[in-house]
């Protein structure tokens, strides 16, 4: 198996390294912050961070320096970041590592965005769920504002930053940048129309930016070791650095793996997590958490970088691979990803509130075998007034696993259907029919 | 009254935020952490420090699934059943829970121990089956490990079973 450097893990794959503070600083932990406060402009900062080709690794891979650079640039009041620890894409469980075994790299991250966007108030929204990882984020903040990283004058420099932790309670679509801010804001969590934009009409209606754990982890080490070295790792010049991939479903050895952008899924699933659980074959795999469109044995050679994964179509989006072995019935995985998103449709808009569960609905009925041919253009017809027309991703999201699955296994659609049609067939006539 | 008991605490919640209304969920924790859940009389008196209507403040508690606005048993056994977790075998998980405390998904044991709840991802899926029991995450489960989680928490009311910072794969353990 071939190995590549960590990044973000290579802390916590040390022996014993339990994330404090002192752990964190023998590793070289706010070198980063030391460099750039007071000694590198703010402008400088995003400057590094575009060239570096960084891309938001919460799902939609947005240039994260482009990002920044949307803030007005003469706008005199508060500005915020946020950090998005909500992380709730299905298949998705890396951040969750990266905040219970090096909360410091984010803490650190986060202090580098704030003062390249002139924010002195960032809030880290995680969900609820993680209270063990809202703990250890609260302790670190608290070892870091006694060592004098986060509060007033930081290191001496004139620089105030301060760092507050703020609970999500089990919503999905917090995850959407807008949506989390509403929820920041004590209010439900239903995504914003946009325009205007978080940049402009952020939280509280300030300049805001809203980065995923996971793309200000890597903030101290592009600051550190350059943008040039960041933009060699990888598959430039689009995709650039590492990812930390989630592996889960039928494979030998689960779990989250850090290597560049590029490799091949096969690589990815029979190299570095192990290859199957059994003898059965991979039947199918999911690329990019449950928003992203089923994929087949046909696409392990694609590369998991932005680009590959779209033209394969399908997305990279958070980075979950989730795989199925033979046998694992489709249509059943995708009822299964339907009802998640039925069950999160935060009700803003018709097509999702209403289409996901008419969808759900369908789906039942066919896995129960109480189908009949006309759903399958019913479904595709829904799904088709879904996609594009919500304010939020939600609504092209929820369609991809029926989409995907009715593409490559509709196979299997037809054949409960027509064990349906079988069954209809031998159905007692109710009592008091009339011919 | 949460005054009476936690002012030092609403006070540092509050100070957070330059909007109060930011401090609605907080506080809605701080409600359901000292009762179990989060009851009307918690609402209106967090209307009241927020200086929000009531109903302001139960549309936004209804919004999300974290908050009980009725009581839940001593231990709320949270099975994840997302696609993730059922191709490992949370159906499975269900089934277990179901025949041993012999309570069906939204129901309470008698006793009022334990209430058993299906709910989608949370984040877990490579240590899938998984459930949540409170704050703490079970991982991996079998059905022995389920067992010996179920007399843990009847005995001494957590597990040392439960999961610690996460790492998966494990890291290596000694120097």
């Amino acid at each position: 198996m071939k190995t590549y450097e960590p990044i973000l893990l290579k802390n916590m794959l040390q022996p014993g390294y339990a994330g404090s503070l002192p752990e964190y600083e023998r590793a070289g932990g706010y070198q980063a912050l030391r460099k750039v406060l007071g000694k590198v402009t703010p402008a400088e900062v995003t400057a590094v961070v575009m060239k570096s080709g960084l891309r938001g690794r919460g799902g939609a891979g947005f240039p994260t320096g482009v990002k920044w650079g949307f803030l007005p640039k003469d706008y005199q009041g508060p500005r915020y970041l946020c950090c998005n620890a909500d992380e709730s894409e299905p298949g998705t469980f890396k951040d969750r590592q990266l905040i219970e075994r090096d909360p410091h790299q984010i803490l650190e991250g986060m202090l580098l965005a704030c003062y390249a966007i002139g924010a002195a108030s960032s809030y880290i929204y995680i969900r609820g769920e993680f209270v063990l990882g809202a703990k250890i984020l609260e302790a670190a903040i608290k070892e870091a504002r006694a060592a004098g990283y986060i509060g007033k004058n930081i290191l001496g420099t004139g620089v105030s930053i301060d760092i507050w932790v703020h609970r999500g309670a089990g919503a999905y679509i917090c995850g959407e940048e807008t949506a989390l801010l509403e929820s920041l804001e004590g209010k439900r969590g239903l995504p914003r129309v946009k325009p205007p934009f978080p940049a402009t009409h952020g939280l509280y209606n300030k300049p805001t930016v809203v980065n995923n754990v996971e793309t200000l982890a890597n903030l101290p080490h592009i600051m550190n070791r350059g943008a040039e070295w960041f933009a060699s790792i990888g598959s430039p010049p689009k995709s650039t650095g590492t990812r930390v991939f989630c592996v889960s479903g039928h494979v030998a050895r689960p779990g989250n793996y850090e290597v560049p952008m590029g490799i091949t899924f096969r690589e990815l699933i029979y190299e570095q997590a192990g290859g199957m659980r059994s003898e059965k074959p991979l039947k199918a795999f999911i690329p990019g958490g449950a928003s992203a469109p089923f994929l087949t044995p046909d696409h392990l050679d694609v590369k998991l970088d932005f680009e590959s994964v779209a033209l394969a179509g399908s997305m990279l989006g958070s980075g979950g691979v989730t795989v199925m072995e033979e046998g694992t019935d489709m249509v059943w995985a995708a009822l299964r990803l339907m009802e998640f998103f039925y069950h999160e449709s935060c009700g803003k808009c018709s097509p999702c509130r209403e289409g996901s569960s008419w969808l759900v609905q369908i789906m039942r009925r066919i896995v129960n075998k109480r189908g009949q041919m006309a759903d399958l253009e019913t479904l595709t017809d829904l799904c088709k007034n879904i996609a594009g027309r919500t304010v939020c991703a939600f609504g092209d999201a929820e369609v991809s696993p029926i989409l995907s699955t009715l593409k490559h296994w509709r196979h299997e659609y037809v054949t409960l259907i027509h064990a349906a049609e079988a069954a209809n067939l031998i159905r007692p006539e109710p009592a008091g029919a009339k011919h | 009254m949460l005054k009476d008991t936690h002012q030092t605490e609403i006070d540092e919640i509050l100070n957070r935020y330059p909007v109060k209304r930011s401090a609605l969920l907080p506080l809605l924790y701080l409600a359901q952490r000292e009762e179990g859940y989060v009851t009307e009389a918690a609402m209106q008196e967090i209307a009241g420090i927020l200086k929000l209507t009531p109903p302001q403040v139960y549309e936004t508690a209804t919004f999300y699934t974290m908050l009980n606005l009725k009581p839940v048993g001593k231990f709320h056994l949270q099975v994840c059943k997302s696609l993730m977790c059922a191709l490992v075998g949370s159906d499975t998980v269900i089934g277990w829970i179901g025949t041993k405390l012999g309570i069906k998904p939204g129901q309470t044991t008698p006793d009022k121990l334990f209430t058993l709840s299906i709910v989608e991802c949370l984040a877990a899926c490579g240590t899938g089956p998984m459930m949540q029991v409170n704050d703490d995450y079970y991982e991996r489960l079998t059905e022995e490990k389920l067992d010996r989680i179920l007399a843990d928490l009847r005995q001494t009311g957590t597990s040392p079973l439960k999961t610690g910072p996460f790492m998966w794969p494990e890291p290596a353990n000694k120097p």
